[in-house]
């Protein structure tokens, strides 16, 4: 048996704390993320608009990341509700870069298939086939076959709406292609061999 | 005149349609030459970095890589969603060289590179105020836009995170007040001035994005706005095209218009409403013009626009008819797909 170190007895600690899944988030993430420096402040949850209806707050999230809680918070809809406002980030006295987190969160959670509500994963999925498939957005192509799958009664609901934007011009009915597809599918395909963690 | 690679992004083709149209009217007399990106594609919104990160940043970079491949340095973006997407990738690739790096190796394969650093990604509303200057704008002015009480809805992605310390405020900027005040118009008190529109919660968790709807609209109303203005197409989407369910969800009847700020810009330095895209709104902004003593071109556009259409909207494209002979879509190709 390891020496239990001093600090460990001092926090009644029995084991050696295991930073993996925290550390996982935080390669995994955009720029320098700077998750490991949350001080557990608060300020994040405090500054959310959509924390109403979040399951755990970004500081109880980023403690659990740091308790090695993978199912439980790969399964937390924090990272789905969270509406990329920014605030946190600009008032995090750590700069930790928490939207980005989030956003590492929902990949590793679709690549696991950890979801409780399958709606946001795939609404993700499908905006991101229309741009692999066209280079470009194709909203009536998304919105259609999303309130189809996840809310065919929505669509009754706003069909007036809908149909208020097609008159007035403002939905594309047709997609629009752009030339260099062949280009954009070589690159998407390089890209897609490589992961950001292991460097 | 100055000049900028122009990153229109998609919805500027669609459902921000008012806020194209009225940036190429008022972009000539206010000296702004934009030269748009050949062949851009998807900045990848806020779903694609949810998705696979290598890919989400290499479809951002091609963007960058075929602007910089211009030869000029100054990528102008009017679409908030956009400019944030852009000016992150710029950053992150820089801040974390292992991204720089598989980004361009990803690159490579479309023989495209790119170093970060080599564009400055600037928003529309910081090229008015900075580069072409309040003074200017103030003196192409010919109809002040007095007695029009506007709010001004900056949202969330131009003033945060802001990498580059372009914002005067991340949570109260005041650029667009400014650019209001020197358009004439009279701008009232409105907090939640950088708060959000819900983003794409509208779509997938639509009682979050009713709620901060109804804040905004709510504020907008106690401050006594005739009509709101912002500088982000989902903004101007969600408060506008959405309202009408945000209003069922709660038993309310809000009627707050929203614009964009090109359109207020367009009709100061004196353009008819009709040239900037004016009557596209979903909530009417009948009642907010008539207060400047202007009619929106309503008839006009939804006749122009009909027009142009044909059939149901689905299945995809069978419409090489007789009616579109100059149609050279590849439809068989599409409906294949």
């Amino acid at each position: 048996m390891s020496k239990t170190p001093v600090e460990h007895v001092h926090a009644r600690l029995d084991h050696d704390e295991d930073l993996s899944l925290l550390h996982e988030v935080s390669m995994k993430t955009a720029g320098v993320s700077r998750l490991e420096m949350c001080i557990q402040c608060g300020s994040c949850g405090g500054s959310c608009p959509s924390e109403m209806d979040m399951d755990h707050t970004p500081r109880t999230l980023f403690a659990m990341l740091r308790a090695g809680m993978r199912e439980e918070v790969l399964l937390s809809n924090t990272p789905w509700i969270c509406v990329s406002c920014y605030h946190c980030v600009v008032r995090c006295p750590q700069n930790v870069h928490i939207t980005d987190v989030m956003y590492s969160l929902k990949s590793m959670a679709i690549q696991e298939k950890k979801y409780r509500d399958s709606s946001a994963p795939d609404f993700s999925e499908t905006f991101v086939e229309m741009v692999e498939k066209y280079g470009r957005s194709y909203e009536f192509g998304l919105a259609t076959r999303h309130y189809l799958k996840h809310s065919p009664l929505r669509m009754i609901r706003t069909a007036a709406m809908g149909l208020g934007m097609l008159k007035k011009g403002r939905l594309n009915m047709k997609p629009t292609t752009i030339k260099g597809m062949e280009q954009l599918t070589a690159i998407l395909n390089k890209a897609k061999e490589m992961e950001l963690a292991h460097e | 005149m100055s000049d900028y690679i122009f990153y229109p992004g998609c919805a500027m083709e669609s459902n921000a349609k008012a806020y194209y149209d009225s940036l190429m009217e008022i972009a000539q007399p206010l000296g702004i030459n934009l030269q748009e990106i050949d062949d851009w594609n998807c900045c990848g919104a806020t779903e694609y970095v949810g998705i696979n990160l290598i890919p989400a940043y290499s479809l951002i970079a091609r963007n960058l890589a075929l602007a910089a491949k211009t030869g000029q340095k100054t990528v102008l973006s009017p679409c908030s969603a956009c400019y944030l997407n852009l000016a992150k990738a710029d950053y992150y690739m820089a801040e974390r060289p292992a991204l720089g790096e598989k980004v361009n190796e990803a690159l490579a394969a479309g023989n495209l590179q790119y170093t970060p650093g080599s564009l400055d990604i600037r928003h529309l509303l910081d090229v008015l105020i900075n580069d072409i200057g309040l003074d200017t704008l103030k003196a192409k002015v010919v109809r002040p836009l007095k007695g029009l009480r506007v709010a001004p809805y900056t949202g969330c992605m131009v003033p945060r995170p802001d990498y580059n310390k372009r914002w005067s405020d991340p949570e109260h900027p005041t650029e667009l007040i400014d650019v209001l005040k020197a358009i004439g118009a009279e701008v009232v008190a409105f907090p939640g001035g950088a708060t959000c529109c819900g983003g794409h919660m509208t779509q997938i968790g639509p009682d979050t994005a009713y709620e901060l709807i109804r804040r905004l609209i709510s504020s907008a109303e106690k401050s006594k706005a005739d009509i709101m203005v912002t500088v982000c197409p989902m903004c101007q989407l969600n408060v506008d095209a959405y309202q009408g369910e945000t209003n069922s969800h709660y038993g309310t009847d809000y009627e707050m218009p929203i614009v964009f700020f090109s359109q207020l810009v367009g009709l100061a330095l004196g353009f008819p409403p009709e040239k900037l895209g004016f009557g596209s709104e979903i909530t009417s902004t009948e009642k907010a013009l008539s207060r400047i003593g202007m009619d929106i071109p309503e008839a006009a556009i939804t006749e122009g626009k009909q027009r142009q259409q044909e059939g149901l909207p689905m299945p995809l494209c069978m419409r090489k008819t007789a009616k579109t002979p100059e149609c050279k879509r590849p439809c068989a190709e599409e409906a294949k797909a």
